[in-house]
């Protein structure tokens, strides 16, 4: 968005509220309803990229190394990641906020 | 050139569809609308008609298939009745809110329980708030006059909201009646192709009903509602070009004989037919009696409506639907809201009348009128603010 929502007038928005941005979704950091993160223990990651691939939000990433890591702007906590992993490389740990 | 022809209005307002060029239709059969989708899907079939016609299993996916379809830029239709309208009602929200230019012929009929399938306004009632365009038919020709006006108001960028086009259950949609169907090349002229300000499309992709927080909710709803309030400058001016075109002349209030006289009735659809043969009657007996009738719902015609009201002293407002535990019946409350924020002086009446397809002649309307005159007591203040005729007591 241009500008915050709030300061949005009835008469800016568009017509049906359509979104003509696309992926502006990205701006909106939805990490901040997290209660607790993924911890990568990279010892015994095995780089299967089952992390990678049942994170819902999709941020979980691949590093350069091959291992992987969460984008903790999107990640909103779900364990997923760390449900799914085989090896159990990783841990969640509870925000300290 | 136009053709004049005998045929039932259900099949006729099939037939306006089909002459505004319709893509899209999704609807589920339900009486007393069914002969309308019927002849659509025939005239679908047989190739005379270049549309898709969805079947759909229930009339909520009805509902959904026509947001989807118009979303995509289709001109879309769909009718429904009663039950059907209440089950495809969390639907009607959404294409209002959308602003999806969808119309809708309802063929308004009661609900259960006790189960009904005969006409009254039930339906359309429970759904008024719903943010669509409402217009109410008395006749057959206004029906097809106004589902072909229905597409241009809807699709017109000032509006871009849908459109319902009620017409009463069998007491209009099943009776034959003699109607002018205009000729295709003169509704091409009036209603050019749907021309969308947004659609869903691959080469230009947009998100439609995204989440609404509550930062920006209110003013969402708050545009919605700019919009369906400034539609009615955009309906009087399409209602003028049709009539320039076509010789037919509407307005979103009508007025029969309120000239002459200080007590007027005030009622939707095609009772009001009933309702001015009872005032030619009354007229030979040298009594006189108007009609206020709103071809226009929703909007709310406020402004006309304080217009065609002044002067008048006794109002009889008059409904095809239970009041639901309200003081009174819906269409008294919103009359009695606009005479109290007008400063009108007017005796209010409220009379409820042809429930679930009881019939409703000329005589209910005499009765409604010599009560109005000299007020009998035991039908009068029965504890309720409002008169149900011809309940048995």
């Amino acid at each position: 968005m241009a500008k915050p929502m709030e300061e949005y007038k009835w008469h800016e928005l568009n017509v049906g509220c359509v979104i003509e941005e696309v992926g502006n979704a990205m701006e909106y950091k939805t990490g901040d309803w997290r209660s607790s993160k993924p911890v990568w223990n990279d010892d015994k990651c095995v780089k299967c990229g089952l992390c990678w691939l049942f994170c819902p939000d999709a941020a979980v990433y691949q590093k350069d190394n091959g291992l992987y890591t969460t984008n903790l702007d999107y990640c909103k906590g779900c364990g997923i990641c760390a449900h799914e992993c085989k090896p159990g490389a990783i841990t969640m740990v509870e925000e300290e906020r | 050139m136009s053709t004049k022809r005998g045929v039932e209005v259900s099949i006729a307002a099939a037939d306006a569809a089909k002459l505004a060029r319709v893509e899209v239709i999704a609807a589920y059969p339900i009486t007393p609308q069914t002969h309308i989708v019927e002849h659509l899907s025939e005239i679908v079939a047989n190739g005379e008609l270049d549309a898709l016609y969805v079947n759909v299993e229930s009339e909520h996916s009805a509902m959904s298939a026509c947001c989807g379809a118009s979303a995509a830029g289709a001109r879309t239709f769909t009718s429904t009745s009663s039950q059907g309208m209440e089950l495809m009602h969390e639907i009607l929200f959404i294409a209002s809110g959308l602003r999806l230019p969808i119309v809708m012929a309802a063929v308004n009929r009661a609900l259960s329980a006790p189960l009904s399938i005969w006409g009254d306004h039930s339906d359309v009632m429970a759904a008024r708030d719903t943010g669509w365009i409402m217009l109410f038919c008395e006749n057959g020709q206004e029906v097809v006059d106004s589902t072909i006006m229905a597409f241009k108001i809807a699709e017109d960028r000032r509006v871009l909201l849908p459109v319902m086009v009620n017409l009463d259950g069998f007491s209009l949609s099943h009776v034959i009646e003699p109607i002018e169907f205009p000729s295709q090349e003169e509704v091409d002229k009036f209603l050019p192709p749907y021309n969308p300000l947004y659609t869903l499309h691959p080469d230009k992709p947009v998100t439609m009903g995204a989440y609404g927080m509550p930062e920006l909710y209110t003013e969402a709803k708050y545009a919605q509602e700019m919009a369906i309030r400034q539609s009615k400058d955009a309906i009087i001016e399409i209602m003028d070009d049709f009539g320039k075109r076509f010789g037919r002349y509407y307005k979103p209030v009508e007025t029969y004989n309120t000239d002459n006289t200080d007590t007027v009735f005030i009622a939707l659809g095609s009772i009001n037919e009933n309702i001015k043969t009872a005032i030619d009657e009354l007229k030979k007996e040298g009594k006189e009696l108007g009609l206020i009738s709103l071809r226009l719902f929703r909007p709310f015609p406020e402004e006309e409506l304080a217009f065609a009201l002044k002067g008048k002293k006794k109002v009889a407002v008059i409904e095809r639907v239970m009041p639901g535990g309200a003081a009174n019946g819906p269409l008294f409350n919103e009359f009695s809201a606009l005479a109290q924020a007008r400063g009108l002086k007017i005796q209010l009446e409220n009379y409820i009348l042809g429930l679930g397809g009881r019939d409703v002649n000329p005589e209910e309307f005499l009765e409604i009128f010599e009560n109005m005159s000299s007020p009998k007591k035991e039908t009068k203040k029965n504890e309720k603010n409002y008169i149900v005729i011809g309940v048995r007591a």
